[in-house]
């Protein structure tokens, strides 16, 4: 690694380290319902008018099963919101392309995409999504969906803070005051800046410009139909076509983008997501959307902390985080620089590493850097194509995403999925010390094991069983010969982790892809669907339920016999009980894609 | 019943449970074991394939295989059986104290009837004579009596056992030494205590303790993660053109589930109560025993516990004008008549401190003894026309007849005051001095205390003493809190006081009024010697009525606790290596380039396979006496048995495996086995 490169990695650590605690001490005011915030003055009022539109009584705490039924309620009615405008767009406004309407199953991928934070793409969004589309039934997810990602973080956190309670808070509060205090003012704010890099903010017509150096590709040959037309060898016809245009992408991009990063969304306005030159026009904003992902997630252990009352415990777990994430800055790093060997002998100078998918204005570091970054979190914005990493370079964000992404991760789900994490160390560590294990003065009973267990037996087998499902039928889109494919762009070890990659990506709600998969077909798009709402919901009822249980315990007295939640042990357990639980489930599976890859690739063999 | 502790490769245990562990193959009974559920499902289905021919494999590979797996499941049975045959032993012990005896017992007219033991009932009364056994569980209701408990305590000494009182229960199988007393039978035959802990050890009536619950749930979650991952992979072969055989699947299967702690899982809970049993403790469940571990709070009585049961001369304080030498000589000469504990610690304070020689009653032929009595609360020898006193304060005052010296007078105050005993020493009218009784704290507890503090478990003494006294003693025992002037409802209050607080409270106690308290305590351990409401009340009764024990309980509780934690850790920690040998084994044939992933450079994917399954199978039966031990208990504050336990059977969990692979598969190569 060079020496820019640890500068950047030293600044990006920096910063983290020193807006936890400010952001997070805001964030303890945000996630308070009778917190007071500099912002009450504008805010408050709008507050106070929409809980008396929507008649929420903002006093009323609710138990976890009711918490949990608002919280599901919301995400259905929003969810079909947008099944309805997508595929509503081509007769609704604001949509200069003319772009019709999105069809059913990948209206239902995206719509179950966008609820759950995932923000997987089938769909090339400046092809596919109206101005309308993209701004109201996608945009409106980017705040909600990270909103309640963090206000369950939220709920989690009082339940463990509490005691002896019936109540860990009201679903409606949470999910209004994180809106309004913290995400949309920090957007606004991140939006402007990001304009003044040079990124566009309008609502014009796509532009097109003519190019400087014209030039000839093949395609395949269509009929009058738009069909394929194949030989008599049953391959498609390729012709010649004189490419001397190119369309330039126009519309609202700086405001969602503020959201795709500061929400770990990771939706890109345009397919290309942060590789496109007006969506990260500058290294300064490379580092400010690297930033914006592990802003909140790292703030929110500071407000783990301080509402335990032991802000040692907090740090330990950032410490955790931290710690995997620099190990897999420095693995994707070393492997993206290695390169691969056999284009040395293709005349490469092996100095510059695997340069293949990547933005020649980020180069090596900075795409493993963003790409840990990414899927550390479950944000799933790119600026250079994971399919094109080296393999073992491409392993990192795969096995961040299995992990469960608790690395800093999603806002609010990377705090409540490395919780779980924390509550299975203690459970098995606690045991060790000799007492019943307990967890900051409340006893792991056989309830609170049960859901802890159920979230990681969801994770293994939404992205395991799915993976298998899709490794051994021929469902994605129909070849050039109309028989169907697997539906990867790779075959080999390669192909596989396209399939692995996906069903991680979308059951982790991660939502970056291994490009090569075609996911855009009726049973990938259902399947992958419902991999993001398993990936969710399917977490946060238990993780709720785990609340709500914490927060009846008593409080058990802390003596030099209890089991320490803070220091270096504390978090070196942690680390090492997400990579032996998180990771030996997948060791398989990633044998048999990256690992396999990586050994064929050094015997001369490429997919 | 004396403590008997059986080794742990007892020939009469063993061979009964290589016999069970057999017996406990049947599916029904494996069924309360997932993990062991699955092993056993999988070395089933290894069976079939082997008898079905197919799978391509070596019909000795398979055979290896298959008998591995069987193995591994015999073992974890075996294990089992063994906890269960030591407590059996241990339980066995226990029967013979219950000798079958005959029982007069009162029928309704109340003529006598002469009856089996076993057919007694509860509420029945019976007469027990001088030279019979007791024939069951039971109150006196009249009478006083010595009863020799020697069969259960091991304790020589008879004890005296009277109605009303604290000190009216008597246990079935003890004998009446003197006297006659009427009992009413308190349990039913199979009721009593030694029924119910035989029970427990036996491991018939056991039921799972809510941690044994907790843990089985994360090893269940983790076996049906284990079996995700394992159908998939089959899948993701399929993909990738390589052809698993179920063979090597199920064989991958079982050592990545965790069977060592899902195999020694009962074995470590039987042991542990056990381990009570040993110290003659018997525990009303699994539960409380579990619940000794997580005590913080300990409260003590001061007297038997803390201190010794009588006061001790700790110091002779001279009247103006005396030596101590002469005073010293005189207490001693006052006390060689008096018998009492109090007494003769007089004549040994006086030998050790002053180098006074021990002196005889009949070194002194010509001297008159007046021998002490409760009466005269004074005791003295005449020699020579000198008459040596020492007493109570104002019976030697009434002795001398008018005043103590104004020195001596406030020596006598400042003792009382202290909450110990003055003794006054005078020799005719001349008043010598003053000796101090006082409570001897027992030796050893400082440290012991000192220990716990560091494991965060606070102590408190108990006591009926004044505040000043209490914290004089509290002080030298070192606890860390005392409850002065204690009644039995400040007593229950405290405890529920410390609850509110979120602690866990343990206590012992023999009396009826303490039995609120022993039923409100978290861990309440009844002296055998105590009451029979008290001994309902707690949860554990300790036969030698030993209160110091309850130390040794929390600490056998404790040990319970981490035994299980470290093997879980062990048991998964180990997973890291068994992946390093079984995947590059089966993935090295389609593609030979993963080559350097054989880290262990095992002889052949065969081998390799067989060895992990070996090395799985293996370490169960050599962990075995390490569930049935315990892990070594050391009183560390929790961060510093968090890091050690964590050393050993996290870090050192990662590495045995790949030792022991490593050496299994050289031997299997050697061998030609695969």
């Amino acid at each position: 690694m060079n020496t820019s490169g640890w500068i950047q990695l030293i600044l990006f650590a920096a910063a983290l380290l020193v807006t936890a605690k400010p952001l997070g001490l805001y964030l303890c005011k945000v996630l308070d319902a009778n917190g007071k915030t500099f912002l009450d003055p504008v805010i408050k009022p709008i507050e106070r008018l929409t809980y008396k539109l929507t008649g929420v009584d903002p006093k009323q705490e609710h138990d976890w099963k009711r918490y949990a039924t608002a919280m599901l309620l919301f995400s259905l009615v929003s969810m079909l919101f947008t099944y309805a405008i997508l595929r509503l767009q081509a007769v609704l406004p604001l949509n200069p392309q003319k772009l019709v309407a999105v069809g059913e199953h990948l209206a239902f991928n995206t719509a179950a995409s966008f609820t759950t934070n995932t923000n997987w793409q089938s769909y090339g969004g400046e092809s596919t999504m109206s101005y309308l589309s993209q701004m109201v039934a996608l945009t409106i997810h980017n705040f909600v969906s990270a909103a309640v990602g963090i206000s369950i973080a939220a709920a989690l956190v009082r339940g463990i803070a509490r005691h002896t309670s019936q109540t860990i808070g009201n679903f409606w509060v949470d999910l209004t005051r994180v809106t309004y205090y913290l995400l949309v003012p920090i957007c606004v704010v991140f939006a402007v800046v990001l304009v003044s890099q040079g990124m566009i903010q309008n609502f014009k017509p796509y532009d097109s410009a003519s190019l400087s150096d014209p030039f000839t590709t093949q395609v395949p040959k269509v009929d009058d139909k738009g069909a394929a037309v194949n030989g008599p060898d049953g391959k498609p016809v390729m012709v010649d076509q004189k490419i001397d245009a190119q369309t330039i992408v126009q519309g609202p991009m700086a405001s969602q983008i503020a959201i795709k990063m500061l929400g770990t969304n990771g939706g890109g306005y345009t397919n290309a997501n942060a590789a496109q030159p007006f969506e990260n026009p500058t290294p300064l904003s490379n580092f400010l959307q690297m930033f914006a992902i592990f802003a909140i997630p790292s703030a929110l252990t500071y407000f783990l902390g301080r509402s335990v009352r032991n802000q040692g415990h907090g740090w330990a777990v950032w410490a955790a985080m931290f710690v995997l994430f620099f190990a897999g800055v420095m693995v994707a790093a070393h492997y993206e620089a290695a390169g691969n060997p056999n284009f040395t002998a293709l005349g490469v100078d092996p100095a510059d590493g695997n340069m293949e998918g990547k933005e020649v204005r980020f180069g090596i570091f900075n795409s493993a850097l963003f790409a840990t970054i990414t899927t550390d979190a479950s944000c799933g914005a790119v600026n250079s194509m994971h399919d094109s990493f080296t393999p073992m370079g491409g392993l990192v964000p795969l096995l961040n995403i299995q992990l469960g992404e608790v690395v800093f991760g999603g806002v609010g789900a990377g705090l409540y999925g490395m919780l779980i994490y924390v509550i299975i160390a203690v459970f098995i560590a606690g045991l060790m010390v000799g007492r019943t294990p307990e967890y900051l003065g409340k006893k792991i009973e056989p309830k609170d094991v049960k859901m802890a267990s159920f979230v990681i037996l969801i994770l293994a087998f939404s992205i395991l069983g799915f993976s298998a499902w899709a490794s051994v039928s021929k469902m994605g889109a129909p070849d050039a010969t109309g028989a169907l494919t697997d539906g990867t762009n790779n075959s080999g070890p390669h192909g596989f982790s396209e399939i692995l990659y996906a069903y991680s990506s979308c059951t982790g709600n991660n939502g970056s892809a291994f490009a090569g998969l075609t996911a855009n077909a009726p049973w990938y798009d259902t399947t992958l669907g419902f991999a993001t709402l398993f990936g969710r919901f399917a977490m946060i009822v238990p993780i709720l339920a785990l609340a709500g249980s914490l927060a009846r315990k008593k409080l058990i007295a802390e003596s030099a016999g209890t089991f320490p939640v803070s220091g270096p042990l504390f978090t070196s357990l942690l680390v090492g009980t997400v990579l032996l639980i998180g990771a030996l489930t997948f060791v398989p599976a990633l044998v048999l894609g990256p690992v396999v890859e990586h050994f064929l690739m050094h015997a001369g063999k490429l997919f | 019943m004396a403590a008997k502790t059986h080794s742990i490769f007892d020939p009469a245990i063993i061979i009964p449970a290589i016999g069970a562990s057999f017996q406990k193959l049947n599916p029904a009974h494996m069924l309360g074991n997932p993990v062991m559920f699955v092993t056993e499902v999988g070395a089933l289905i290894t069976t079939a394939l082997l008898f079905s021919g197919g799978q391509g494999a070596s019909f000795g590979f398979l055979l290896q295989i298959t008998l591995w797996l069987w193995f591994t499941v015999i073992f974890a049975n075996f294990a089992e059986a063994m906890a269960e045959g030591r407590g059996k032993a241990q339980a066995e012990t226990l029967r013979k104290s219950r000798t079958e005896t005959k029982a007069n017992r009162f029928r309704g007219d109340g003529a006598l009837e002469e009856v089996p033991s076993n057919k007694l009932r509860k509420g029945d009364v019976v007469i027990v004579k001088a030279g019979e056994f007791i024939p069951g569980d039971g109150e006196i209701i009249e009478g006083a009596a010595t009863v020799d408990e020697s069969a259960i305590t091991g304790e020589s000494a008879p004890v005296v056992r009277e109605a009303g009182g604290d000190r009216s229960a008597v246990t079935g199988g003890t004998r009446v030494l003197s006297d006659v007393i009427k009992v009413r039978i308190t349990a039913n035959p199979g009721e009593t205590f030694l029924d119910r802990m035989i029970g427990l050890v036996e491991g018939a009536k056991r039921q799972k303790t809510p941690n044994e619950i907790a843990l089985t749930i994360l090893l269940s979650a983790l076996t049906i993660i284990f079996l995700i991952v394992l159908i998939s992979m089959k899948a993701f072969g399929i993909y990738n053109g390589v052809d698993f055989s179920i063979t090597v699947l199920v064989a991958l299967l079982v050592c990545l589930i965790p069977t060592t702690i899902g195999g020694l899982l009962s074995a470590i809970g039987i042991a542990g109560i056990d381990r009570l049993v040993q110290k003659n403790v018997l525990a009303m469940s699994g539960r409380a025993v579990e619940a000794a571990g997580d005590v913080d709070v300990l409260l003590l009585d001061k007297t038997g516990t803390i201190t010794l049961g009588n006061r001790q001369a700790a110091e002779f304080l001279p009247a103006p004008g005396v030596t101590k030498e002469a005073m010293a000589e005189a207490a001693q000469l006052a006390s060689l008549a008096d018998e009492t504990p109090e007494g003769r610690s007089i004549v040994v304070l006086a030998k050790e401190k002053y180098g006074l020689r021990g002196r005889e009653l009949n070194e002194l032929p010509h001297a008159t003894f007046v021998p002490f009595t409760a009466q005269t609360r004074m005791s003295g020898v005449d020699i020579n026309g000198t008459k040596y006193r020492k007493g109570a304060a104002d019976q030697v005052k009434a002795f001398v007849g008018g005043n103590l010296p104004g020195a001596v007078q406030s020596d006598v105050d400042r003792i009382a005051g202290l909450g110990g005993t003055p003794l006054v020493v005078a020799s005719n009218e001349k008043v010598l001095g003053t000796i101090y009784l006082k409570d001897i704290v027992k030796g050893g507890l400082a440290d012991r205390f000192e220990r716990f503090r560091a494991m965060g478990i606070r102590t408190i003494m108990i006591t009926g003493d004044n505040p000043r006294t209490a914290a004089a003693i509290a002080k030298e025992a070192g606890v860390d809190d005392f409850l002065a002037e204690a009644t039995p409802e400040q007593k229950l209050a405290l405890i529920r006081k410390e609850q509110e607080g979120g602690h866990l409270v343990a206590m012992t106690g023999d009396g009826t009024n303490d039995a609120p308290a022993l039923a409100q305590a978290d861990v309440g351990v009844a002296m055998n010697t105590g009451t029979q409401a008290a001994k309902e009340a707690g949860n554990m009764v300790d036969l030698d009525s030993n209160p110091t024990k309850l130390i040794e309980v929390v600490e056998i509780g404790k040990q319970l606790l981490i035994t299980r934690g470290a093997l879980t850790t062990f048991s998964i920690a180990n997973d890291v290596a068994k992946y390093f040998a079984i995947i590059p084994a089966m993935l090295l044939v389609s593609f030979p380039s993963i080559a350097p992933l054989n880290v262990m450079k095992l002889a052949s994917p065969q081998s390799a396979i067989l060895s992990a399954v070996i090395f799985n199978a293996i370490i169960i039966i050599l962990l075995i006496p390490l569930a049935l031990r315990g892990v070594k208990f050391r009183p560390l504050g929790a961060a510093k048995i968090l890091q050690r336990n964590l050393l050993i059977y996290g870090v050192g969990g990662v590495i045995i495996p790949f030792i022991g692979i490593k050496a299994i598969d050289m031997m299997v190569a050697a061998l030609h086995l695969a």
